[in-house]
């Protein structure tokens, strides 16, 4: 049975791990390549290594890091920001990514998604989508520049047409990051999720507002998402990897188990 | 955990099919403390003790490297271990349905190593692309040795080789298909060994020990 994924996010900035409250303020984690391993070894099912500053600043930033964590880590990562031609997505790919994912450069020329596509398959052509609740309006709202507070700005798509017209142009998986509830650790946003898992016929992944166990639980059992996004709850250790996965099994989501906790737990010899 | 026999220095070469995903298996060889060349020479490819055949993206895309690079009858020819990953695997039949997103003109011919037709995965209604970490039944063969029934590898792919024949190892998503494919020296693998953890590492030394 295909198990639901785990996924920590690691926002990069100028080769340092970073971490802001509703993609603002940023403050550094650690180094990129030691953390990633520390996640791959603590059970993470991918991992996400977003560059926060690519899109807004317009330039092409040093991706040497993407092959450092191609060297260490065995499971599969995916890697966003800046990655505005299908030059670029060969580029991190042939360093060791599994997956490229684009949010504002689709926004501005969605051609480069049916490329994407084109060249290197739908597998690893991952949309990722800033959605903002607008509570005046009552209506999602896509937003791009999301990495730089003040080049943020809204685009023409609702969330879901956007989602509609990715998907149609080739997209393989679609990241929701619910800006409303990013850093703030008060619980997915289950509600926008569902009524975006209708129109999302690929691998839904939810972003933004993990806080606690039972947030996990809630997102998969609620809105069946294909995965979780996090990052502060695992940066600052408040969940644990191996028990938030023994929890969601006995909740009868389905998660994987490791080859090597398998062989340990039934006497085989090493 | 199994390890590589390092008593006799084997050549190892990954085929530079010119797709991406090349370096993501060439560190995963270096991790079990091999060594590994990257080539498109035909000599060198020849004279490897084994041979692997990564991609990612499209069986047309590859297909039209491999051929611009004059190797289909190089790898046709070749007795050593082989061992196709992903679309490498799917490389290895007679042919697949996987063009670009404009591809009208019906199936794309592969290497035929072995029989067999790569299509569109049907999932029974379930999401596609197949993406994460599922549970693979093997028949005992070599390259499984060590490695429990049921143990989960990563996968991420649409199109898929039927269960059928040639089948080494199934999966089921929605149905069952190939996730891992063997004639004679010929080996395929439809998940990523390079990114399925511990569980790949045995399956990458299992293949390099044959």
């Amino acid at each position: 049975m295909l198990a639901k994924r785990i996924i920590p996010c690691l926002d990069v900035r100028d080769g340092k791990v970073v971490k802001g409250v509703q993609f603002r303020n940023h403050e550094i984690i650690g180094d990129i390549v030691p953390l990633a391993e520390q996640y791959a070894k603590a059970g993470a099912d991918e991992l996400v290594f977003y560059d926060i500053t690519a899109s807004s600043d317009a330039r092409v930033v040093d991706k040497s890091w993407v092959s450092r964590i191609a060297q260490v880590i065995d499971i599969p990562f995916c890697v966003a920001g800046g990655i505005k031609s299908i030059e670029d997505a060969g580029r991190i790919l042939e360093m060791g990514a599994d997956k490229i994912s684009i949010n504002s450069p689709a926004l501005n020329n969605p051609d480069l998604i049916n490329a994407l596509h084109d060249v290197y398959g739908q597998q690893c052509v991952v949309i990722g989508i800033d959605s903002f609740y607008n509570e005046a309006t009552n209506q999602y709202e896509v937003y791009k520049f999301t990495g730089d507070e003040s080049r943020t700005q809204k685009s023409q798509w609702q969330t879901i047409d956007w989602i509609k017209e990715v998907q149609s142009r080739g997209a393989g998986e679609i990241v929701l990051n619910c800006m409303n509830q990013d850093g703030v650790r008060n619980g997915y946003d289950v509600k926008q999720l569902k009524a975006v898992r209708d129109a999302c016929e690929v691998p839904l992944i939810a972003s933004g507002g993990a806080g606690e166990i039972a947030h996990f639980t809630d997102v998969f059992q609620q809105a069946d998402v294909d995965g979780a996004l996090a990052a502060s709850v695992f940066h600052k250790n408040i969940i644990n990897i191996d028990e938030l996965k023994a929890e969601l099994t006995a909740n009868g989501v389905p998660m994987r188990k490791r080859h090597g906790l398998t062989a340990q737990a039934e006497g085989v010899n090493p | 955990m199994s390890v590589v026999n390092t008593n006799q220095r084997q050549k190892i070469v990954i085929v530079n099919t010119g797709c991406a995903n090349i370096s993501s298996v060439r560190f995963a060889l270096e991790r079990l403390g091999v060594e590994v060349d990257v080539s498109d020479d035909k000599s060198v490819i020849t004279a490897a003790d084994k041979v692997f055949l990564p991609g990612v993206g499209t069986a047309s895309a590859a297909m039209a490297s491999i051929k611009q690079k004059e190797l289909v009858a190089t790898l046709q020819s070749l007795t050593q271990p082989v061992l196709g990953v992903c679309l490498g695997m799917q490389l290895m039949v007679d042919s697949s349905a996987e063009g670009g997103m404009n591809n009208t003109s019906g199936d794309i011919p592969c290497l035929s190593l072995m029989p067999g037709h790569v299509a569109r995965m049907e999932a029974n209604g379930l999401r596609l692309p197949h993406m994460g970490w599922n549970t693979v039944q093997h028949s005992d063969d070599e390259l499984f040795k060590g490695i429990p029934q049921d143990t989960y590898f990563y996968f991420v792919h649409s199109f898929a080789v039927p269960d059928y024949a040639h089948t080494l190892a199934r999966c089921d998503y929605g149905g069952s298909f190939s996730a891992a494919i063997n004639k004679n020296n010929f080996y395929g693998v439809q998940f990523h060994p390079e990114r399925s953890g511990e569980a790949g590492a045995q399956l990458l030394t299992n293949f390099v020990n044959l």
